[in-house]
C-alpha cells in the first residue's frame, strides 16, 4: 500500500524554493517574492512577540515553581532528627499544577518549564505521559531512558558504552535507579571544582530528580498508585520531586488516589494563568498596537474569538488561525506588498509599477476617496502615476495615524465602559474593539445606554478613570493628544475644587438627617414627598454639570476617533476581511458538505437537469444521491433485495420506460452493477454497514431523515 | 400610607386568583380545565399576554443564538461555494417511524415524475395516512374532543391555552417520570390521552411545515384547514412553535431509543437468492461499470479544475508548516494524484493507500525508514522507529518529505494509537502531510491534541467521482460479493491439499449443506465427524483428523467452537450458497 517516488538525481533541486508557490496563479508575479520576504518577516516578528508574552506569562509559574523545588530540597538535605521532620520526609513533595482545559497549549509550557528547571535546579528531568505508561514497568523504562540519558548529556565525554549496555541491561527497579543516582551524585561530588564551577554552581551537590506528569487525568489509578507508593519507600536515598499537570481541577488527585496513597504526598498547588486572561495579552499585543502594520477584520476576528471560546480555549489555535491569515492575505491582496512599516511603505509606493497603480485604482475604498474630490484631481489620480503615488503615500500616513490615535481612544473607551454595570459594551477590550470595528459604535444602543450609566458614576471612580486615560494618552505615541491630556487634567483640577468648596455648603445634608429621626408613618411620606419635589425642581449641581461635560467629551472622543475602518481609504491594504476562508479551513464541517451533496448536487455540479426546488433531489441525480434518498427511508435494517428493486424502478424511469415490461422483475445487471457501486460507496461513507441480524441485509448507521 | 396601600392590596389580590389558577390548571389540567371551563375563559387573557412575554424571552434566546451562528459562520451569507451552510439541526432530523412500504412508495413517486422535484401529494392517497397508526387515531380523539367542546372560535383560543398546559405539564414529566413511565401514565385518562396526542399531532405538523416532504398525517390539510390556517397567523403561536421545537429535540433522544429498543424489525424477507440473479465478480461489475456511462463529467470535470487550482496554494501552506486535509463526497485520490503528477515530480513523496486492506502503520513507517532514510535493520517497536525517524529528519534539515495518505480514515488507519504515530510524524516541519478522509465520522478519530499535532487545513474538494479504487477491495464490498473472492479462496486451498483432505472437508461442507435450513445447528461434532471420516475411509485415527482440521483452521477454512456440553463443534464459516457453488465446482472437477 505504500509507494515511494524518489525523482531521479539530476533532476532533484535540493531545495524548492517556497516563494515559488506564492503567486503562480496571479498575473503580476513581479512583486511576488517582495511580497512573500514581507509576509515571512512579519510573520516572524509576530511569532517571536508571542513567544516573548508566553515566557512573561509562565515567569510568574515557573519562578513560584522552582523556589519550590529549591525548598522541597533543601528540607531533604538537612538531616535533622526531629520528628516532625522525618514524617515530612516520607512524604514525597509534590507540585500541582493546574493548567486549564486547553491540552494544546500544554507541550509547550511543559516544554519551557523543564527548559528553566534544567536551567535552575536539576539536570534530572524526567517527562512521562499517560500514552507511553500503561504499566508500571513502563513508566519505569521511561524513566530511567529519560533520566539517564539525560546524563548523558550532562558530560557525554564519559564512557557511553556503560550507559548504552546498562540501559538495555538493568533491570528496571527502584534500586537500579538508586544505584544509578548515587554513581552519578558521587561523580559529580568527586569531581574537581573546575567542573562543579561550571555545572554544580548552578545545581546543588544532590539535585532532586524532578518527575513530570504530563497529563496526569489519563493515567490509570493502578500506576500512579503503585509509583507513588514504590518510589515512598526510597524517597530518604532519591530525591524525587512529582510534578503533575492537571486540566482539571486539583480534586482529581484525590479522586484518583485512595487516601492512603494521597498522604504519601506533600501537595503543593500551582494555578497557571487562565487562556482567556493569555488569549486577552495576546490580543492586546498583537492587534491593539501600531507594530505590526497588519490588521484584522471585524468578522475574521470574530470567527477566531469564537473558535476560542467556544471549541478549544487553546492560544495556540488563535495563533494559528492567525497566521494562516498573515498568509492568507499576503497571498490574496497583491497590493499587501504596502503592508509593511510605514516608511518602507513610503519607499515602495515610490516603485509601484502601473499594474500595482491600476490595482489601487480599482479598490472601492479608493474608489469612494475619487469620488469625493474634486473634477480636475479625479482626472490626475485616474490618469497620472506619479500623482497617484503621492496621494497614497499621504493616505498611507492618514491610516497609520488612524491607528495611533485609534487604540489610545479605545483604549480610553475601555477604561470607561468595563466598570458599568452590566458591561453594555463588554467586559474585554476584545469585544469593544469588535464592535467599534464593525461599525460605528456611537450609533449602536449599547454605547447609548453605556453613556447614559456612564453619566451616573460617581465622582471617585470618574476621578480614577480620567486619571487612567490620563495615563493612556500621555504613554501613546498619537501626537494629537497634547490638548486632550491637558483638558483632561483641567477636569481633573475643576474636580479636585469642587471637593473643597463642597465642604462649604452643606444644606441638603441636614434634610438627610431628618429623615433619621423617629417619626410616623405619615409624616415619613410627608418629608419624602418634599425631598422629591426638592429635588425635581433642584438644579443640576455642579459636579453634576461637570460629569455631564467630561462624558461629553469622551464622547466626543469616540466619533472622532473611533471611526470603524471600513471607512477608511486603502483600508484593504493592512485589513485581512475574508472571514470565509478562515472558516472554511479552521472550522470545516465535512458532515455537512457531504450531506450537501448527497441532498443536493446542484450545490456542486451545476446541471439544469439536477435543479430542483423545495430541497429534494431529482431522480436524474447521481446513483449515490439516489441510493442515499431511498435508504434515508429506511429504518434500522435496509433489504438489499427492495433497495435494489427501487433504486432501479428510479433509475429506469429515467432511462425511459423501453426496457421495462419482460424484464420487470429482473432487474438489469448495469443497473445492478451501479447499485453495488453505490452501496459500497455509501458503505465507505459510513452511513451503512453489513449486518448478520438477517440475510441480504445492511444496517443503517445514522438515524432520522432529511 | 394606609389607604393607597389598600387599594394596591386590593388590585394586588384581584391579580393573584388568575395567577394562581393559572398554575393550578398547569399544575392538574385534566381536572381543572372541565371543572373551570367558565373561568378559563375569563382568564384566557391573561394567558395570552403571559404567552406574549414569553415569546419576547424566546425572541431573544433566538437572536442570541443566531448571533453564535452567525459569527461561527454557519449561516449562509458569506459562505464562498460550498455547502456548509446547512444548520446542524436539518442534516440528520428525525423523521417519524418508518413505514416498511416507505422506500418503494418514494421509488415510485421519483420514477413517475422524471426530471422533476418530487413533492408528495398527500391529498391524493388517503390511505397512506390512514396507515400511520398514530394520526389515525389522533383524528379520532381529536374530533371527538373537539365537538364536544366549543364552537369554534373559542376553540382556537382554547387551543393556545392547552398548548400551553400542555408544555408545563410536559416540562414537569420530563423531570421526574421517564419517557416510558410517561406513556403509561398517560393512558388511563382518556382525556390526558387526547391532549397529548393531539401535541404530537399538531408538532408533526410543525415539521410539515418545516419539510414539503413529510407525509402530512392528520388535522392540519385536510379535515380542519381553516382554522389551522388562522392558528398559524395569530401572534402567540409563534411561541408554540418554538417550544415544540424545545421539545423535538427532547423527543429526538427518546426516539432514538425507541428505534433502537425494539428488537423486532420490521422488513420484508426477501433475499437475494431469491431473485435468481448471478452473483457479480470483481471484474464482472468493473466491466459493466465501463459501460455505464458516467453521469455529468462535464461538470465534475469543471468541479476537479477547480480543486486543481488550487495546488500552488496547498504547496505553499505545506511549507509554512501546515498540513492539509480534503474532504467531500467523491474519490479524492485522482485529484491527489494529479497534484502529486503536477507538483511533486521533483520531490521525494510517500504514496500512502490507506484504503488498501492490508496496510499498517508499520509499512508507512517502514517505508519511511527504509527507503527514504536508507536505512537497513529493524525496530523493536514502532514507537522506536518513530523515534528514529523524528531523530533522523531534526538532524538532517536537507531532508524533506511529502506524504500523500489517500483515505486517512481507512479501517487499518484509524486506531488510535496508528492515528497518534501519523500525527506525531505530521508535525515535523519537514515532512508534509496531505491525506483525504470520506467517512461521515472521521473527525472523530481526533481529539484535540491529535488535531494540533496534525496542524490541518481543511479543504473542501467535492468531486462526485466514484469510488473505484477505494471500493474494489473485497472486504469493503457488501453481500453480493464476499462469495466470490471466499469461493476462490476455497478452491485455491483445497486444491493444494491430498485427495483425503479434500474429502474431509466435503464431508463436512455436505453435512452443513443439509443441515441449512436448520436455524439452530450448531455445526457437526468432532465425534461424529471422525465417525462419519472413518466409515469413508478417509482417516485412520482421530489424531490424523485433528491434524488435518488444523491445517483447514489454519486456513481459516473451518471454525471451531464448543457447546453448552463441552462438545468440540465443526462450522465453515461460508454462506450456503458459496458452499453450493464450491460443492458443484468440486464436482466438474471431479
Amino acid at each position: 500500500g505504500c509507494f515511494v517516488f524518489k525523482p531521479s538525481p539530476k533532476k532533484r533541486r535540493v531545495s524548492q524554493k517556497t516563494v515559488n508557490h506564492f503567486g503562480e496563479r496571479k498575473d503580476d508575479s513581479e512583486d511576488t517574492e517582495l511580497r512573500f520576504v514581507t509576509c515571512q518577516s512579519l510573520w516572524n516578528e509576530i511569532k517571536l512577540e508571542t513567544e516573548q508574552i508566553q515566557e512573561d506569562l509562565n515567569k510568574q509559574l515557573f519562578d513560584n515553581l522552582v523556589s519550590f523545588l529549591r525548598r522541597s530540597h533543601s528540607e531533604l538535605q538537612e538531616k535533622t532528627t526531629e520528628w516532625t521532620c522525618q514524617m515530612k520526609s516520607r512524604e514525597i513533595p509534590t507540585a500541582a499544577l493546574v493548567l486549564g482545559v486547553n491540552v494544546t497549549d500544554h507541550d509547550l509550557t511543559f516544554r519551557s518549564l523543564s527548559e528553566v528547571l534544567q536551567n535552575n535546579i536539576t539536570p534530572y528531568i524526567a517527562l512521562v505521559e499517560a500514552k507511553d505508561c500503561p504499566g508500571v514497568k513502563n513508566l519505569m523504562q521511561k524513566l530511567m531512558g529519560q533520566l539517564m540519558n539525560c546524563y548523558i548529556d550532562v558530560d557525554s565525554l564519559e564512557d557511553e558504552d556503560y550507559v548504552q549496555v546498562s540501559q538495555n541491561r538493568i533491570r528496571c527497579s527502584m534500586s537500579s535507579l538508586i544505584n544509578w543516582y548515587e554513581s552519578v551524585t558521587k561523580k559529580t561530588d568527586s569531581e574537581t571544582p573546575r567542573k562543579k564551577r561550571t555545572s554544580s554552581s548552578r545545581h546543588w551537590q544532590s539535585p532532586p530528580v524532578v518527575v513530570i506528569f504530563k497529563d496526569m487525568e489519563s493515567f490509570t489509578t493502578k500506576v500512579l498508585q503503585d509509583f507513588i507508593v514504590i518510589s515512598s519507600q526510597h524517597i530518604r536515598e532519591f530525591p524525587l520531586v512529582l510534578i503533575f499537570g492537571i486540566a482539571t481541577s486539583p480534586m482529581i488527585i484525590h479522586s484518583l488516589l485512595p487516601h492512603s496513597v494521597s498522604s504519601l504526598l506533600c501537595i503543593e498547588l500551582f494555578q497557571s494563568l487562565s487562556s482567556k486572561e493569555h488569549l486577552s495579552t495576546i490580543i492586546d499585543k498583537l492587534l491593539l498596537t501600531d507594530r505590526f502594520p497588519f490588521k484584522l477584520g471585524e468578522k475574521v476576528l470574530q470567527v477566531l474569538i469564537n473558535i476560542f471560546l467556544y471549541h478549544d480555549f487553546s492560544v495556540q489555535n488563535f495563533i494559528k488561525g492567525f497566521q494562516l491569515c498573515v498568509v492568507e492575505h499576503f497571498y490574496s491582496q497583491p497590493l499587501s506588498i504596502l503592508c509593511c512599516q510605514l516608511v518602507d511603505a513610503k519607499k515602495r509606493v515610490n516603485s509601484l509599477s502601473h499594474n500595482q497603480c491600476e490595482n489601487i485604482r480599482r479598490l472601492p475604498s479608493f474608489r469612494r476617496y475619487v469620488e469625493s474630490q474634486a473634477s480636475e484631481k479625479q482626472i490626475a489620480l485616474l490618469t497620472t502615476d506619479s500623482y497617484l503615488k503621492e496621494i497614497i503615500q499621504k493616505l498611507l500616513e492618514d491610516l497609520h495615524v488612524y491607528h495611533e490615535n485609534y487604540v489610545s481612544v479605545l483604549r480610553c473607551l475601555h477604561v470607561f465602559t468595563s466598570s458599568l454595570p452590566k458591561y453594555p459594551l463588554g467586559k474585554q477590550i476584545r469585544e469593544l474593539h469588535c464592535a467599534c470595528l464593525e461599525n460605528q459604535v456611537w450609533e449602536t444602543e449599547e454605547y447609548e445606554s453605556s453613556l447614559q450609566l456612564a453619566r451616573m458614576l460617581n465622582k471617585s471612580d470618574l476621578v480614577t478613570m480620567l486619571q487612567q486615560c490620563v495615563e493612556i494618552f500621555v504613554s501613546s505615541s498619537g501626537k494629537e493628544f497634547d490638548k486632550t491630556i491637558e483638558k483632561l487634567k483641567e477636569f481633573l483640577t475643576q474636580f479636585q475644587q469642587l471637593d473643597d468648596a463642597f465642604q462649604e455648603q452643606d444644606v441638603s445634608v441636614s434634610s438627610q438627617k431628618e429623615l433619621q429621626k423617629k417619626t410616623d408613618l405619615y409624616h415619613l411620606q410627608k418629608t419624602l414627598l418634599e425631598l422629591k419635589e426638592s429635588r425635581r425642581s433642584k438644579k443640576l449641581t455642579k459636579f453634576e454639570m461637570l460629569r455631564f461635560e467630561v462624558v461629553d467629551y469622551i464622547d466626543g472622543l469616540v466619533r472622532n476617533y473611533l471611526v470603524p475602518a471600513d471607512n477608511k481609504t486603502l483600508h484593504e491594504i493592512v485589513y485581512f476581511n475574508t472571514a470565509s476562508v478562515l472558516r472554511e479551513h479552521l472550522n470545516a464541517a465535512p458532515r455537512t458538505a457531504l450531506h450537501t451533496a448527497l441532498n443536493n448536487p446542484y450545490w456542486y455540479l451545476k446541471n439544469q437537469a439536477l435543479k430542483s426546488d423545495g430541497g429534494s433531489i431529482s431522480n436524474k441525480a447521481p446513483d449515490i444521491c439516489i441510493a442515499y434518498k431511498l435508504h434515508l427511508e429506511c429504518g434500522r435494517l435496509i433489504n438489499l433485495v427492495d433497495w435494489l428493486e427501487a433504486f432501479s424502478t428510479v433509475v429506469m424511469a429515467v432511462e425511459g420506460q423501453n426496457a421495462d415490461a419482460g424484464s420487470s422483475d429482473q432487474v438489469d445487471d448495469v443497473i445492478h452493477a451501479r447499485f453495488i457501486r453505490a452501496v459500497s460507496e455509501l458503505e465507505l461513507l459510513g452511513f451503512i454497514k453489513p449486518s448478520k441480524q438477517k440475510t441480504d441485509h445492511v444496517a443503517r448507521l445514522t438515524w432520522g431523515g432529511c | 400610607m394606609s389607604q393607597p396601600a389598600g387599594q394596591g392590596g386590593g388590585l394586588w389580590v384581584k391579580f393573584v386568583p388568575d395567577e394562581e389558577v393559572l398554575k393550578h390548571i398547569a399544575d392538574d389540567p385534566g381536572v381543572k380545565v372541565r371543572k373551570d371551563k367558565t373561568q378559563l375563559t375569563v382568564s384566557v387573557k391573561t394567558f395570552v399576554k403571559k404567552l406574549e412575554n414569553v415569546s419576547d424571552d424566546e425572541a431573544q434566546e433566538i437572536l442570541e443564538e443566531k448571533k453564535y451562528v452567525a459569527a461561527l459562520g454557519v449561516c449562509a451569507q458569506d459562505s464562498m461555494g460550498n455547502g456548509s451552510s446547512v444548520s446542524g439541526g436539518e442534516v440528520y432530523s428525525f423523521q417519524t417511524p418508518k413505514r416498511s412500504s416507505k422506500m418503494a412508495e418514494l421509488a415510485s413517486e421519483l420514477a413517475q415524475t422524471p426530471g422533476q422535484s418530487v413533492a408528495p401529494d398527500d391529498s391524493e392517497c388517503p390511505e397512506k395516512t390512514a396507515k400511520t397508526p398514530q394520526s389515525s387515531s389522533n383524528l379520532i380523539l381529536l374530533f371527538a374532543w373537539q365537538r364536544a367542546i366549543l364552537k369554534s372560535y373559542m376553540f382556537l383560543l382554547l387551543m393556545h391555552v392547552y398548548f400551553f398546559l400542555l408544555q408545563s405539564k410536559k416540562k414537569e414529566f420530563v423531570s421526574t417520570t421517564p419517557y416510558r413511565l410517561r406513556k403509561r401514565l398517560a393512558a388511563p385518562d382518556p382525556y390526558l390521552e387526547s391532549e397529548s396526542e393531539y401535541s404530537a399531532s399538531c408538532s408533526e405538523e410543525e415539521e410539515e411545515e418545516d419539510d414539503q416532504k413529510e407525509d402530512n398525517t392528520a388535522l392540519s390539510g385536510r379535515k380542519t384547514p381553516a382554522k389551522t390556517k388562522t392558528a398559524s397567523t395569530s401572534p402567540p403561536r409563534n411561541t408554540l412553535a418554538k417550544k415544540n421545537k424545545e421539545n423535538k429535540t427532547s423527543n429526538l433522544v427518546e426516539e432514538y431509543f425507541e428505534a433502537h429498543s425494539s428488537s423486532k424489525v420490521l422488513t420484508s424477507d426477501r433475499t437475494l437468492q431469491k431473485l435468481r440473479k448471478r452473483r457479480l465478480d470483481q471484474q464482472t461489475l468493473h466491466d459493466l461499470l465501463k459501460k455505464a456511462p458516467l453521469a455529468y463529467a462535464a461538470e465534475i470535470k469543471e468541479l476537479n479544475q477547480q480543486h486543481e487550482s488550487l495546488f500552488s496554494k496547498w504547496m505553499l501552506q505545506l511549507h509554512l508548516g501546515f498540513n492539509i486535509v480534503l474532504y467531500g463526497l467523491g474519490s479524492k485520490r485522482d485529484l491527489l494524484e494529479k497534484f502529486r503528477t503536477s507538483v511533486l515530480q521533483d520531490s521525494v513523496h510517500l504514496v500512502v493507500n490507506g484504503y488498501f486492506p492490508s496496510i499498517t502503520v508499520r509499512s508507512i513507517l517502514n517505508s519511511i525508514t527504509e527507503e527514504v532514510l536508507d536505512h537497513i535493520g529493524t525496530f523493536r517497536s514502532p514507537l522506536d522507529q518513530l523515534e528514529f525517524i523524528i531523530k533522523r529528519f531534526k538532524e538532517d534539515s536537507s531532508l524533506e518529505l511529502y506524504v500523500l495518505i489517500h483515505n486517512l480514515d481507512s479501517q487499518m488507519l484509524r486506531g488510535e494509537r496508528s492515528q497518534q504515530i501519523l500525527a506525531q510524524l505530521s508535525s515535523l516541519p519537514s515532512i508534509y502531510l496531505i491525506a483525504s478522509i470520506d467517512h461521515i465520522n472521521a473527525p472523530l478519530m481526533w481529539d484535540q491534541a491529535k488535531l494540533s499535532l496534525y496542524n490541518w487545513l481543511w479543504y473542501e474538494t467535492t468531486t462526485f467521482s466514484p469510488y473505484v479504487e477505494e471500493t474494489s477491495y473485497e472486504n469493503s464490498l457488501l453481500v453480493q460479493q464476499s462469495g466470490s473472492l471466499a469461493l476462490s479462496s476455497l478452491t485455491h486451498v483445497l486444491r493444494s491439499l491430498t485427495l483425503n483432505a479434500r474429502g474431509i472437508f466435503r464431508l463436512l461442507a455436505q453435512y452443513q449443506l443439509e443441515n441449512k435450513d436448520n436455524a439452530s445447528y450448531p455445526g457437526l461434532s468432532f465425534q461424529d465427524f471422525y465417525q462419519q471420516c472413518r466409515e469413508a475411509f478417509l482417516v485412520n485415527s482421530d489424531l490424523t483428523l485433528r491434524a488435518q482440521l488444523t491445517e483447514f483452521r489454519d486456513h481459516k477454512l473451518i471454525r471451531t467452537k464448543r457447546g453448552a456440553d463441552g462438545v468440540e463443534y465443526l462450522l465453515i464459516p461460508v454462506d450456503d450458497s458459496t458452499l453450493t457453488d464450491f460443492l458443484e465446482k468440486e464436482d466438474e472437477d471431479v
